[in-house]
């Protein structure tokens, strides 16, 4: 069989280069964003070759030689990517394997990192590495080993990339220092739809080397020779700029009547239909805010015009998917985009429109590179949101207080607008050119492609009768797009929640484990519990589980709190089934990262705005989880040996905010069911 | 105005010429060519920034050029190879993206070196004006108490 993504790239040549010195390139099409994914991959295709690691050399992106995966998203690159490199490796690994059988006259082979031995002889990968041709497609046939052989798959290798973090070593695109490169900056409008009535320019014009300014309607660049210069320059464009603004922005302290107020468009997302008795509905409505990605890094690209084509230097998540969308916006005659490492990136930030913004100033200058840095209030206030939410629960419960049936609605804005999901690229400086082309209303994915707004939105647990159906804003007065676990993470944190509050007086594990049919899922939810002795537990405990996305990993946390008017978590313990496990340790990292994230976003974060502009543009308007503040994180792993791989970048966001907010509800007698829980929330939530 | 200073960077004297207000930050990655010590925010808010000057942790995105010299400017490059925190940075892969981590690198440098051995609460006290948003904090202090021990 032949997975989907080598079906589109068959030619094995595309994938691996044997090198007669020892060593192997091999190059797939996900990109690292600090998930340690190419560590992994790295560690299937090895498996596969029979080589040790340090031979494989991992090749970032770069659109014309890479394989075109798509984007890095999802929690789908073990999925996607780990099956077409195990074929890669085994279909290699049979040419070798076949080549050295001629030579050696006979087909009794052993191979070890490389080296094949025989009775008759021995050769390796390095000395046949010119006679094996890999330019040829690859044909299904090779089978990958048994996972009972496995000896690299499964071990904690340490991650490629971290030595060079720790050290210092040059790795992002913000350290990239191409030869005669310039520096840009661009000057953002002070709030959204804002236009641009007045520029002085000679101010900044002054600055000893300054090389150009661009202007083109509201968007504003300058370049210059040195970086500190730029900075500078578009300080003096910005203070030297008259804006026309416009009060776009909803009321802030009342998005749950805006996100039920704009015109929206309703689809059912599932429907279960039964006949059914209920003696009471309960319901509840759950929202979250607007929440950034923020990275400590702020977007950046390089960008650099010959003629009329173009390279770019990125950290998207979809190289390809950047390539062929600044092909449409610049009618570029050629454009190639390499992947250059960035900071973290939880969902689709700044990288692309980054990328454009350098495109655009790199024009002035053709022949020369210009990089550009995105400030940190334009980073925690252009990119775009995940997107503010509300879901109205119901359920209805018979005589015996079984829940019978469930209704979910759900209202926000959609989770996806990034480049390539409409007609026109949308990136961000396109609506703010003299020719501006508004920002297109964001939408949702499929449910078959995990959905947006209605990820993890059908529940798990199986009640009679249910309904889904979500309302898709048709308005984005704030722009929004993919964050870490999209709408699952406001999904997830609802149904727990009521979960919770429709127990009543049974045990919450007791009551989830009454309507979680899953074998997987149930076992999930006891470890979890026995490991953070659920069974004995203190006062301020709290529950939660979900399957991300309803097809990924399985997740249960335990969170322990503490709170009086302000809350603060002790504790989290985390129990996984991602399937089979390719590297515990990255696994783990991902789980507690995950997990500490969430804590972050549940009990600390929203964006701010008043009705015209986002007022939370530093890290004290937007402050995040500090170490003084981070829990102790406890992660037990499921291994599935010889079971595909479940997407674990994203499973722990939903259940980590729920059973947060279950663990107050035990503390204090208190159910909030508002985001964040800040004292505000809380003290508007007591009776 | 553009004049040239000296300054001492990781033990070797450096001569750089530019404006003095400019950031040491940018003297130090672009002037320099030490790209480890990272841009997060301009503001002295997230500890991206972080160098050691006369012992003391400083955000250098917002200190200004003239002010350090003839001070003992130390940033993640110088140092030493076998240093205990990087090893065990390394040991308890603690990162994730990575790119707080020579800030606070920096940081915990500063604690071991005037503290010696110190408790997980002095470790946390000492990161905090470090920002992490991957959430790899918890591995980062186990390296900080390791390296320490």
């Amino acid at each position: 069989m032949i997975p989907a993504t080598l079906a589109t790239t068959p030619q094995l040549s595309r994938w691996v280069t044997v090198h007669k010195g020892g060593t192997i390139d091999v190059r797939c099409g996900k990109v690292e964003l600090g998930q340690g994914i190419l560590t992994a991959l790295s560690q299937i295709i090895a498996e596969e070759l029979d080589v040790t690691l340090a031979r494989i050399t991992m090749i970032p992106v770069t659109t014309g030689s890479s394989p075109d995966e798509n984007l890095t998203a999802g929690s789908r690159s073990l999925e996607e990517s780990g099956p077409a490199l195990r074929q890669v490796g085994a279909e290699v690994r049979a040419l070798f394997l076949a080549a050295a059988g001629e030579r050696l006259g006979t087909n009794e082979l052993a191979i070890n990192d490389g080296e094949i031995t025989s009775r008759s002889g021995s050769t390796s990968y390095w000395e046949l590495a010119d006679e094996v041709d890999l330019s040829v497609d690859a044909t299904g046939e090779p089978q990958p080993k048994p996972h009972t052989e496995y000896r690299i798959v499964g071990t904690s290798a340490a991650r490629l990339d971290i030595p060079d973090k720790v050290n210092g070593i040059p790795r992002y695109v913000h350290d990239l220092s191409l030869p005669g490169m310039l520096y840009g900056r661009v000057v953002r409008p002070p709030s959204p739809g804002a236009v641009l009535r007045e520029l002085d320019t000679s101010p900044a014009k002054g600055l000893p080397d300054v090389v150009d300014i661009v202007r083109d309607g509201s968007f504003i660049g300058i370049i210059a020779a040195h970086e500190e210069s730029a900075v500078a320059g578009a300080e003096l464009l910005r203070a030297n700029s008259v804006w026309d603004e416009h009060a776009t922005l909803p009321d802030s302290t009342a998005m749950g009547a805006f996100l039920t107020a704009v015109p929206s468009d309703r689809s059912v997302i599932s429907e279960l239909t039964a006949e059914t008795t209920t003696t009471k509905t309960i319901h509840a409505t759950y929202t979250r805010p607007y929440l950034a990605h923020a990275s400590i890094a702020p977007s950046c690209a390089i960008a650099c015009w010959q003629g009329n084509e173009l390279e770019v230097w990125s950290h998207t998540q979809g190289a390809y998917n950047l390539q062929r969308q600044l092909q449409k916006a610049t009618n570029a005659a050629e454009v190639t985009v390499h992947h250059v490492e960035g900071a973290g990136c939880y969902g689709h930030n700044g990288a692309d429109d980054v990328a454009y913004d350098a495109v655009l100033l790199a024009r002035a200058v053709e022949g020369q590179p210009v990089q550009v840095v995105w400030s940190r209030a334009d980073e925690l206030s252009w990119a775009p949101f995940g997107p503010a939410m509300a879901v109205e629960l119901s359920a209805g419960v018979d005589a015996d207080g079984n829940v019978v049936s469930w209704h979910h609605e759900i209202y926000g804005n959609g989770h996806v607008s990034r480049p390539g999901v409409f007609a026109n690229p949308a990136f961000l400086a396109m609506a703010y050119t003299a020719d501006p082309i508004a920002l297109p209303v964001s939408v949702d994915p499929p449910t078959s492609r995990g959905g947006g707004s209605q990820r993890n939105a059908v529940p798990l647990y199986e009640f009679p009768a249910h309904e889904v159906a979500t309302n898709r804003l048709l308005e984005m007065p704030l722009r929004t797009s993919a964050l870490r676990s999209l709408g699952a993470y406001l999904n997830v944190f609802a149904i727990e929640s009521f979960m919770d509050e429709l127990a009543g007086d049974v045990d919450p594990v007791t009551f989830r484990l009454r309507y979680l049919k899953d074998p997987r899922a149930r076992k999930v939810v006891e470890a979890a519990a026995e490991r953070a002795n659920w069974w004995s537990r203190e006062p301020g405990t709290g529950f939660a589980f979900a399957r991300y996305s309803n097809h990924g990993a399985y997740c249960a946390v335990v969170a322990e709190v503490e709170a009086e008017t302000e809350i603060r978590v002790r504790k989290l313990t985390l129990a996984v089934d991602a399937g089979m496990i390719i590297n515990p340790d990255g696994l783990r990292n991902q789980i507690e990262g995950g997990a500490i994230q969430s804590t972050s976003w549940t009990t600390k974060e929203q964006v701010r705005f008043d009705r015209t502009r986002v007022t939370s543009a530093d890290w004290e308007s937007y402050p995040i989880l500090r170490f003084s503040e981070v829990p102790e994180v406890d992660v037990v792993l499921l291994d599935r040996p010889g079971e595909p791989c479940l997407g674990a970048g994203e499973t722990a966001q939903g259940p980590t905010a729920a059973a947060i907010a279950n663990a107050l509800s035990d503390a204090l007698d208190v159910r909030v069911r508002t985001l964040p829980l800040t004292p505000e929330n809380i003290v508007n939530a007591m009776p | 105005m553009v004049e040239t200073f000296q300054l001492t960077v990781n033990g070797t004297a450096q001569e750089v010429t530019c404006d003095r207000d400019t950031p040491l930050l940018y003297v130090l990655r672009n002037h320099l060519n030490l790209k480890g010590t990272r841009f997060g925010c301009g503001l002295g808010l997230c500890g991206a920034c972080n160098v050691i000057i006369d012992g003391r942790t400083i955000f250098s995105c917002d200190t200004p050029l003239w002010s350090v010299v003839g001070k003992n400017i130390r940033t993640v490059e110088g140092l030493p190879a076998d240093s205990p925190l990087r090893r065990m940075f390394v040991e308890e892969q603690a990162a994730q993206c990575g790119y707080c981590v020579s800030g606070i690198v920096m940081s915990a440098t500063a604690l071991l070196e005037s503290t010696g051995n110190p408790d997980e609460r002095a470790v946390k006290e000492a990161l905090d004006r470090n920002l992490c948003r991957c959430g790899a904090h918890n591995r980062m202090v186990r390296a900080v108490l390791r390296a320490g021990e």
